[in-house]
């Protein structure tokens, strides 16, 4: 037996002891189950960051933007459009240097899907204070399905680095009954 | 074949004269950059602290650029070359191949290190270290990565060809040892690691000339196979550093070379798939992806990890139980040396990597609980758990072996020496922790303001934010005193101190840890090792049984926080 800065002389290859097989044998199960539970989660858990993805120009989610809050808007707070979509619409949330548009009133309980582009630069979309994160990239439309389970006004925080104004993009999304 | 060296006296083995000046420049040039990006770090915690709030929006993103850059590659980097020297021609006996090919690899990287940093302090590069595009840097900041790659491609190549020339000049007999091993397959990650960094940055650089277009999610996936495959050269490389610490400081052995040695052959098969680990919240990738790539392959990778985590500490059990530390189940353990820096860093090294990084990064790396840590404090918390805590804590450990062994110079300020692994080791340790629980309250990372108070919709964090914000200060402080304690003690000794001769280096005296004027013994007879065997290692056996309970019930609380969540997906 020798140290790990001395050659091995002869038959090096010899049995594991004990111990080291037990805890190899523990670990590699523990590895297995977590393992599992990921593609469990996606069967039988309620949240997941699949989604639907696709790509999207800039100008494209401009305009889809646009026309969601042409069609729900319903008030105007801070320079935002304040929009309340019914339950089970398509939702387009847009991040740009450095705001989230628009403002969001959901239903507690309805079933949303959110798409989030960026049309410039990588935004992080954080959901305060549940603490929701996703990546928002320019080019790619990240459509998720989100099922606000109480109610309350919530912030979306940029958590990506998008600039000299990144810590003031602030979003706002108010869930109600 | 005749070639300059001299005889070491502490391990009786070759020291080729070439090998062990480019281990000095690396290493010299490493703790520059380390002391550049130690300035950085204590600038930002003073930053990100709301009470003192320190720097300005522009100097904080541009210092936080700078810092990234200098700690994960330029400081990490060449200390690495300094390494492979070290495992390379010193533990192998041989001579240093092409040693003016050493010095050219050497130089480009310097030089692409400088120019880099020219261009960020002169505000031309304020896209932070991952430089995610389409924000765009001066053309000038990536090619300066572009020639420090290729500089550490040069030198990580000769490395191969040192294990090479030792195999035909036969300076080892057999299999060369595990140190080396254990750095060979850093040496492989990193050239894994290199060519990712040429894909992404060569067109990046291209594209910031306009002359070629970018896809900004292929970007991020290219960016981190470079920048999270770096992180695993610094595992490969910080282990092997264990296995070497061990052995200089309380004659740890290998309890089995064919499990340490496939553990570390796990890694260059699967540890480069972590590029995932930054995309899991991505819309451009599929699930299936994520959850094959965010686990290494069902976690093989992580197996290697657990089994390092097993392998050393057992392995330094039975080096003390044979060297007569045999009482119960943890005299090895409290009679270990704890007064020699090079043991107290490697051990709050393995425990900070192993309970601090390890499973935090295990966590926030499954693909959904990764939707409550994406970009939030709790991930840079778990990365200085790893990349702080766990390499930099060894590279310091070394250091102080490095120093009257290659450097031939006492250990300056000796008694700092002592406690500055426990210094910086608690520092980061409560840094980690502090920012890991900021970041469970959604705090974001790489963030000015977290005040809010010029956004438009205000934001109020809850109080105990700042409690954790504040911890996250003080630990950064510490670490940072415990981090220019070391650059002060590595400038001293080595510009500061004489020379020592062969009777200096075996007579002892201050400032020589203890494992050089007495090293442990290194090789026991198979009828020892037989023996040993029989009692086993059940210190080691009931430390990784903590362990294991740890990493369940965080695994676990953090899915049913996440399951408390709005149904999403």
């Amino acid at each position: 037996m020798h140290s790990g800065i001395t050659p091995p002389e002869g038959n090096w290859w010899l049995p594991v002891p004990k111990d080291e097989k037990r805890w190899i044998t523990v670990s590699f199960i523990w590895c297995m189950i977590m393992f599992a539970i990921m593609p469990l989660w996606h069967w039988k858990g309620g949240q997941n960051p699949g989604g639907i993805r696709g790509r999207v120009s800039a100008a494209d989610f401009r305009e889809r933007t646009k026309q969601f809050i042409k069609d729900y808007e319903v008030g105007k707070e801070k320079g935002h459009s304040v929009v309340e979509p019914p339950p089970g619409a398509d939702v387009y949330l847009q991040a740009s240097m450095w705001r989230w548009d628009p403002v969001l009133k959901l239903k507690k309980g309805a079933t949303y899907t959110i798409h989030l582009s960026s049309v410039d630069i990588n935004h992080g979309f954080s959901l305060y204070p549940l603490n929701l994160n996703f990546q928002v990239v320019p080019g790619y439309d990240y459509a998720l399905k989100m099922t606000p389970n109480e109610t309350g006004d919530l912030r979306i925080i940029c958590n990506e680095f998008c600039g000299i104004n990144h810590h003031r993009m602030v979003g706002k999304i108010i869930v109600e009954d | 074949m005749e070639w300059l060296h001299r005889i070491c006296p502490v391990t009786n083995m070759k020291v080729c004269r070439q090998a062990e000046t480019l281990l000095k420049w690396n290493a010299v040039t490493a703790i520059v950059h380390l002391l550049i990006g130690l300035i950085a770090a204590v600038l930002l915690v003073l930053t990100r602290w709301q009470a003192v709030h320190l720097l300005p929006v522009t100097w904080f993103y541009r210092i936080l650029t700078a810092h990234g850059l200098n700690m994960l590659i330029f400081f990490i980097i060449f200390f690495e070359m300094a390494v492979l020297y070290y495992a390379g021609p010193i533990l192998l006996n041989c001579r240093q191949p092409a040693p003016k090919a050493g010095w050219l690899g050497y130089a480009l990287m310097l030089l692409g290190a400088t120019m880099t940093n020219a261009f960020v302090f002169a505000g031309k590069a304020d896209v932070l270290f991952t430089s995610y595009t389409p924000l765009r840097a001066h053309p000038a900041y990536y090619f300066g990565i572009i020639l420090f790659a290729v500089g550490a491609l040069i030198q990580v190549a000769l490395f191969f060809a040192t294990v090479v020339v030792a195999k035909r000049e036969k300076t080892v007999s057999g299999t060369i040892p595990l140190v080396s091993f254990g750095a060979l397959t850093a040496a492989i990650i990193a050239v894994i690691t290199l060519i990712h960094g040429a894909m992404v940055y060569i067109p990046t650089f291209l594209w910031s000339m306009d002359l070629m277009d970018m896809d900004h999610q292929a970007y991020r996936m290219v960016w981190w196979a470079l920048g999270h495959c770096s992180q695993q050269i610094n595992v490969a490389a910080h282990v092997a550093i264990w296995y070497l610490l061990a052995a200089f400081t309380v004659g740890g052995v290998v309890l089995n070379e064919k499990v340490s040695r496939l553990a570390f052959f796990l890694y260059i098969l699967f540890i480069s798939m972590a590029s995932a680990h930054h995309l899991l919240v991505d819309p451009g990738l599929s699930p299936a992806w994520k959850v094959w790539n965010t686990s290494y392959a069902m976690y093989l990778a992580v197996l290697a990890s657990m089994v390092h985590g097993f392998t050393v500490p057992g392995g330094i059990e039975m080096g003390q139980r044979l060297r007569g530390f045999n009482q119960g189940r943890f005299q090895w353990l409290t009679r270990a040396p704890w007064g020699d820096p090079g043991f107290s860093a490697l051990w709050l090294s393995l425990v900070i990597f192993g309970f601090g990084g390890g499973i935090t990064g295990v966590v926030i790396g499954t693909e959904q609980i990764n939707i409550i840590a994406h970009n939030t404090l709790r991930i840079p918390g778990h990365f200085h758990m790893t990349v702080v805590g766990g390499t930099a804590l060894a590279f310091m450990g070394v250091t102080y072996y490095l120093l009257p062994l290659i450097f031939r110079r006492r250990v300056a300020f000796y008694k700092l020496a002592q406690i500055q692994p426990y210094l910086f080791g608690v520092g980061i340790t409560l840094m980690g922790l502090s920012m890991t629980y900021a970041g469970t309250f959604g705090v974001p990372r790489r963030h000015w303001d977290i005040s809010f108070t010029q956004s438009a919709f205000s934001v109020k964090l809850p109080t105990i934010v700042d409690l954790f914000m504040a911890g996250t200060a003080l630990g950064g402080v510490m670490a940072f005193l415990g981090g220019i304690a070391f650059v002060a003690i590595a400038v001293v000794s080595v510009f500061f101190t004489r020379p020592l001769s062969n009777e200096d280096l075996l007579s002892g005296g201050p400032g020589l840890p203890p494992g050089i004027s007495k090293m442990p013994k290194q090789s026991w007879s198979e009828e020892e090792a037989a023996e040993a065997h029989k009692t086993g290692t059940p210190g080691t056996v009931t430390l990784v049984v903590i362990f294991f309970i740890c990493f369940i019930l965080y695994y676990f609380a953090n899915w049913k926080v996440l399951a408390a969540l709005w149904k999403v997906g």
